[in-house]
């Protein structure tokens, strides 16, 4: 088996009385998605910040491609590799979509201090940004103000984002959160687009998009994992069953 | 466009307007204006578009003031050494200040960056060599080798005026810049901006620096307008007055803070100079009228313009 990308091994997060992660061992290989489910305030957001360089945790190891970054803030993994979206849409309200994309593009050109030419007119950050608007389906969407932009679009605008830093490891948080049919149904189709070429943490309730999307699932209850394994793996589980699936398995 | 251009013309024509009309008093009060048009430009650049809330701004005024006044104290008039100290000591200061302030947000860094010009200013106070809580008088008004005489009223105001050209010129590049947009995005959104890869620290701390150099050459202008210097320069009501021309004109636009500057000051002049109740109790008209802005023009008065839109 190939060396994983992503080796997590007894990550813990207490908030309090609560551990939220409450030792979390797991390892993402090159190339899979790898859905992570639980019920609600089963600890999921709290491990994706964890991953992210968002929260440290209290204890435990990540190791990204060999290397350890339990230390690195945010900025510092985004540079090596690791690229998160939220689960509440964050983008730059006050900025067009063009420009967002554009702001991540350039966080990977070198640095910043340049303080002279217009960034707006760089095409060095600009092509780049346009390709990808185009590629998540939002080339004609490019000028639009992302305060502006329908809630589904803002959601392809995060992926759009996370892709423009050329990541080794996207992690998803919820990407089709409070997406309607028709559009959640455009953004699973566009992540199986990037499935084999990326490498995806996909943490999310929608379970046609779960087991449309995932190659292997972990199971997060209570901040721990209780099963990981295939889609049939997860499906036949009987632990999974009785701690979270239940109705939504056999529909 | 058509209306700063505009706007900027007609200020270029203020001294031969004066002088036909013999009003020379305007020409001094709008080089006044101007100056502190020039602080507000400058403090615009780090609360407008770097959302950094700094409550003491006018410290970079008294740093510049200081230099020019301390070197003349000493003999020393030659105005671009003068000038070279001012913005490198107001540089170095807003490095120190920024270096520990931007550690902090919100709330904490407008105390900790009021909390430092008050330091400054007690300083001030306490150095009786420079008239201590009198302030001084300037020895000698900035001596450009006969190139720019600051003695004539009218020579003055054009270098004000240029200065003034310049930073607005200077922050709308750098606003645009690749710089530019990443102070702007940390102010949007500091977790994304993070989270895309950007370490937003040392981009603010820069700002923080360009920000206070230019309120420094304020500073240098100001000590020769005014010919005399105080610690007051420096006293948290002025940080307060800079951040109100801000907010009056318009947070984050390119022309807010001239604009803010100009009506701030002006309506200052008129109302305080009316007979009776107004004239008496000028700032309590000028508080109901910075009240009713910050209600109902929520982009300040750059905002109510024809053709207004924020600089991005």
């Amino acid at each position: 088996m190939a060396e994983p990308l992503l080796d997590v091994q007894g990550l813990v997060k207490g908030f309090g009385a609560l551990r939220a992660t409450d030792g979390v061992t797991l390892d993402v290989r090159p190339g899979e998605t790898h859905a992570i489910i639980g019920p609600n305030g089963a600890g999921k957001t709290t491990l994706i910040a964890q991953l992210s360089g968002d929260l440290r945790p209290d204890a435990g190891r990540i190791r990204f491609a060999g290397e350890d970054i339990t230390a690195l803030g945010a900025a510092a993994r985004s540079h090596k590799g690791l690229a998160r979206s939220f689960q509440i849409t964050s983008v730059y309200r006050e900025f067009s979509a063009l420009d967002n994309v554009a702001l991540a593009v350039q966080a990977h050109a070198g640095h910043s201090f340049r303080f002279w030419r217009e960034a707006r007119r760089d095409d060095a950050l600009r092509a780049p940004a346009r390709a990808i608007l185009d590629e998540v389906g939002l080339g004609s969407r490019a000028q639009v103000l992302s305060a502006n932009l329908a809630h589904g679009e803002q959601r392809q605008l995060e992926v759009a984002m996370v892709l423009a830093t050329k990541p080794r490891l996207l992690l998803l948080d919820e990407p089709v959160a409070g997406m309607g049919p028709d559009e959640s149904q455009r953004m699973v189709r566009f992540l199986g687009t990037l499935k084999g070429r990326q490498t995806i943490v996909l943490v999310e309730h929608d379970m046609d998009a779960v087991f449309t999307l995932a190659d292997r699932i972990s199971v997060l209850v209570y901040g721990r994992i209780i099963a990981t394994g295939t889609p049939q793996e997860i499906r036949a589980n009987r632990e999974v069953r009785a701690a979270y699936l239940g109705e939504e398995m056999d529909a | 466009m058509v209306l700063l251009v505009v706007g900027l013309a007609l200020l270029a024509l203020v001294p031969a307007g004066a002088a036909y009309f013999d009003q020379p008093f305007y020409v001094d009060l709008l080089r006044r204006v101007m100056i502190f048009a020039i602080a507000a430009l400058s403090l615009n650049l780090i609360l407008g578009y770097g959302g950094m809330v700094s409550f003491g701004h006018a410290a970079y005024l008294g740093i510049g003031g200081y230099s020019v006044a301390i070197l003349a104290y000493y003999g020393v008039h030659n105005g671009f050494l003068q000038l070279a100290v001012a913005i490198g000591a107001s540089a170095l200061v807003a490095l120190l200040i920024g270096a520990i302030s931007i550690r902090t947000s919100g709330i904490y860094f407008i105390m900790i960056t009021l909390a430092f010009t008050q330091m400054l200013y007690f300083l001030g106070i306490s150095l009786e060599e420079f008239g201590g809580d009198d302030g001084m008088a300037l020895a000698a008004r900035s001596d450009f080798a006969g190139l720019i005489d600051l003695g004539d009223s009218t020579a003055f105001y054009y270098v004000v005026f240029v200065v003034m050209v310049v930073f607005l010129y200077l922050i709308h590049r750098i606003v645009n810049s690749r710089f530019g947009m990443v102070i702007r995005a940390s102010k949007s959104n500091e977790a994304r901006t993070r989270a895309i890869g950007y370490s937003p620290y040392p981009y603010r701390l820069v700002a923080f620096v360009i920000a206070g150099a230019m309120c420094g050459v304020a500073g240098f202008l100001l000590v020769n307008h005014t010919a005399y210097l105080t610690p007051d320069f420096m006293h948290w009501t002025r940080s307060g007055e800079i951040m109100f021309m801000v907010i009056l004109g318009g947070i984050g636009t390119a022309v807010g803070p001239v604009l803010g500057a100009f009506v701030l000051l002006l309506l200052e002049d008129i109302i305080s100079g009316m007979a009776g109740f107004v004239g008496q109790h000028w700032q309590l008209f000028i508080g109901i009228f910075l009240v009713l802005v910050v209600l109902f023009a929520k982009r300040g008065l750059a905002g109510l313009l024809p053709g207004a839109r924020r600089d991005g």
